[in-house]
């Protein structure tokens, strides 16, 4: 009993075979998206390794490329099928490769499915590189003269420029590290060294945010320094003032950014996965409606097509059991001769 | 004294036709590119519109979405023509409608070229406009409560931040307004109160610039207030100090980028005339080559093609005296 068996007249097999080579040809536009999708997803991640340490994974974007250019070739080739599948004479030389491609098929559909899930996955990775990178850019934000971190300033401050963040988680994560280089910091002033005493480790700490931190939104001039002390400024309660400096913290602007682009290649992907399966069941169809063909020499016959030729659970258990006598070949068989010894 | 007179055996008339037709499709495209960079520049001079006094150079990208457009409709029925150029039968009935087709075509292509020369022309008006729109701007930072200035302060830094400029000419100009709000000044302390009366016009004035003057690519934390007084900052030196804030003026960056812009997009447009110029000459050498075969039984006789019939001046001076009868017609009562 064939699984969803459908009949299939000329006309039907020709409709069949264009509206399948067109799909197929939209499968490898899609494909040559993918490719680009993880190109620019790599570019991405690399425009701001800085702010990852430098140790982010690339594993999304390498497989998002491999798996463009694999549907590209597997859809081209499914495409040239379908445009000689009407010519029995040219059908009948893809005839034997159809089982293998159908299987690979399946194979790069599960593929597919790996890759979906790790672009979803892989966020947790992303939000804890940022979180380590930030916090290791703003320790060596002052730095400038460090060889290997004399960008860091530079970088960090665009970023925040950019994404209109400050901090790491927000912006007090300034007020406990020193991000003013000694080289512009006068020693024998006295409240420098009142400053520096204050603390075991000998840091100038402040209650100050760099400028990059300001929101030009503000309606007054931005405050950047001695943030927590209402009587320092005219006008001034930091504990109501919302505009005057960015609040969100820069590793939950960053990683929102990143996450937004990992679920639409995700979902993307799904979409891909739901393509190509449709192309599969067409193709499918297709074979079998040609092979079924009652009289060969006369184009017009009827045939049928299905999607398997016995039933599902049939088909599982013909399944298993060659592969359990895949696995038997090795085996002495029980009875037969017994190894000379 | 006919002007570059060819001849054309049928074949060459037959791939003059084809060759024609492919062009005037390549020249829609071009005519379809026209129109867009026309928008693209609209687009980037609108967005910065609030630090520009007028207008007068949105002429430019107008001209373009206009020249852009008549391209579109010249080169569709140029290849119109030129596919109904080799049916004898069919080629007549376009006889009345090319003399005003060209006229109109070379209008337009003169107009293309019009463009290209006045985005080089723009240049002083542009500059003039920005001068007083970024006065205007700086004057205006301050004003963050009083409608229709608000946004004045956030546009003029994210401006700052985005072309890497400070100032109009450079960063002085903030030195010569009040940019910080009476609001947030404190009129009880000596300092304000000194510096207010220090000048005629009661302003606070300080040497110190906006936020949005600091360059990231400094290796110190950014010093904005008392820029020009060396003693209040450790290790520094105004006179010799570069990368703390941006130098450049924001009416050269500006200047700049949007001469930048229609340079490149003048470059384009001048490749796209000369490809519709030659649409029309092309045209113009098929009219003339099948309007010599017209009434003639054998149509793959050799004729010859040529641009102007008589002169230059020649043509001049009918093209002249045309128009003269038709303005008279008009303008003459009729009895």
């Amino acid at each position: 009993m064939p699984f969803m068996p459908v009949k299939f007249n000329l006309q039907k097999r020709v409709k069949l075979a264009q509206g399948l080579w067109m799909l197929y040809w939209l499968s490898v536009i899609v494909g040559i998206l993918i490719f680009s999708l993880g190109i620019f997803f790599k570019i991405e991640l690399r425009k701001r390794s800085e702010m990852m340490d430098n140790n982010e994974s690339h594993l999304v974007p390498n497989l998002l490329m491999l798996v463009g250019m694999v549907a590209c070739g597997i859809n081209a080739f499914g495409g040239k099928v379908c445009h000689d599948s009407l010519d029995p004479i040219k059908f009948s030389k893809w005839k034997p490769l159809l089982k293998t491609y159908l299987l690979l098929c399946c194979g790069f559909n599960v593929l597919l499915l790996l890759v979906a899930l790790l672009c979803f996955l892989m966020q947790f990775a992303v939000y804890l590189a940022l979180a380590e990178g930030l916090k290791n850019g703003i320790k060596f934000y002052k730095d400038t003269d460090t060889p290997g971190r004399c960008f860091m300033k530079r970088t960090l401050d665009m970023t925040q420029i950019e994404f209109r963040c400050c901090g790491n988680n927000n912006f007090r994560d300034w007020f406990e590290v020193q991000w003013i280089s000694n080289r512009y910091l006068d020693m024998s002033n006295d409240v420098v060294k009142d400053r520096v005493l204050s603390n075991v480790e000998g840091k100038y700490l402040m209650d100050s945010v760099p400028f990059s931190c300001c929101n030009p939104g503000s309606p007054r001039p931005c405050i950047q320094h001695h943030l927590t002390n209402n009587t320092a400024h005219y006008d001034y309660d930091h504990r109501t003032e919302e505009l005057n400096i960015w609040v969100r913290g820069c590793r939950e602007a960053l990683f929102s950014y990143y996450s937004s682009m990992m679920n639409s290649i995700g979902a993307l992907v799904i979409l891909t996965i739901f393509l190509e399966s449709v192309d599969m069941a067409g193709l499918k169809y297709l074979c079998t409606a040609l092979e079924t063909m009652t009289d060969p020499e006369n184009p017009e016959c009827e045939s049928e097509g299905w999607l398997l030729e016995k039933g599902v659970k049939e088909t599982f258990a013909d399944m298993l059991s060659k592969v359990k006598t895949m696995g038997k070949t090795n085996q002495v068989e029980e009875g037969g001769d017994a190894p000379q010894a | 004294m006919v002007v570059m007179k060819m001849k054309f055996p049928f074949e060459k008339r037959v791939k003059l036709a084809q060759g024609l037709w492919l062009l005037s499709w390549c020249a829609t495209v071009a005519g379809a590119t026209t129109f867009t960079l026309g928008c693209v520049l609209k687009t980037e001079l609108r967005r910065r519109a609030e630090v520009m006094d007028n207008t007068d150079v949105h002429i430019v990208p107008n001209t373009l979405m206009i020249v852009g457009l008549a391209s579109l409709g010249i080169n569709y029925f140029a290849s119109k023509i030129c596919q109904d150029a080799l049916d004898a039968g069919r080629f007549p009935r376009w006889k009345n409608f090319l003399k005003p087709y060209f006229a109109v075509s070379c209008f337009f292509t003169v107009l293309m070229l019009l463009a290209v020369i006045m985005s080089y022309a723009m240049k002083g008006s542009l500059e003039s406009s920005l001068k007083v729109g970024l006065r205007n701007g700086i004057r205006f930072y301050k004003d963050t409560d009083t409608p229709g200035r608000c946004f004045q302060k956030q546009n003029i830094d994210r401006l700052q931040m985005e072309f890497q400029c400070c100032g109009n000419n450079d960063f002085r100009d903030w030195f010569e307004v009040q940019w910080i709000s009476n609001r947030y000044l404190d009129f009880s302390t000596k300092e304000v109160k000194d510096r207010v009366k220090s000048n005629v016009d009661g302003r606070y004035l300080v040497d110190g610039v906006p936020f949005s003057c600091c360059n990231p690519s400094s290796p110190r934390p950014c010093i904005q207030y008392k820029l020009t007084n060396n003693s209040a900052h450790y290790n520094y030196e105004y006179q010799t100090e570069e990368l703390n804030i941006y130098l450049r003026g924001c009416r050269e960056a500006l200047v700049n980028y949007y001469m930048s812009l229609m340079n490149t997009i003048g470059a384009g447009v001048l490749s796209i005339f000369i490809l519709q110029g030659s649409v029309l000459v092309s045209l113009r050498f098929l009219q003339t080559a099948m309007e010599a075969v017209a009434g003639k039984e054998n149509t793959e006789i050799e004729t010859e093609g040529y641009l102007l019939e008589k002169g230059v001046k020649d043509t001049i001076m009918e093209v002249r005296s045309t128009v003269w009868d038709v303005v008279y017609s008009q303008m003459s009562p009729s009895f």
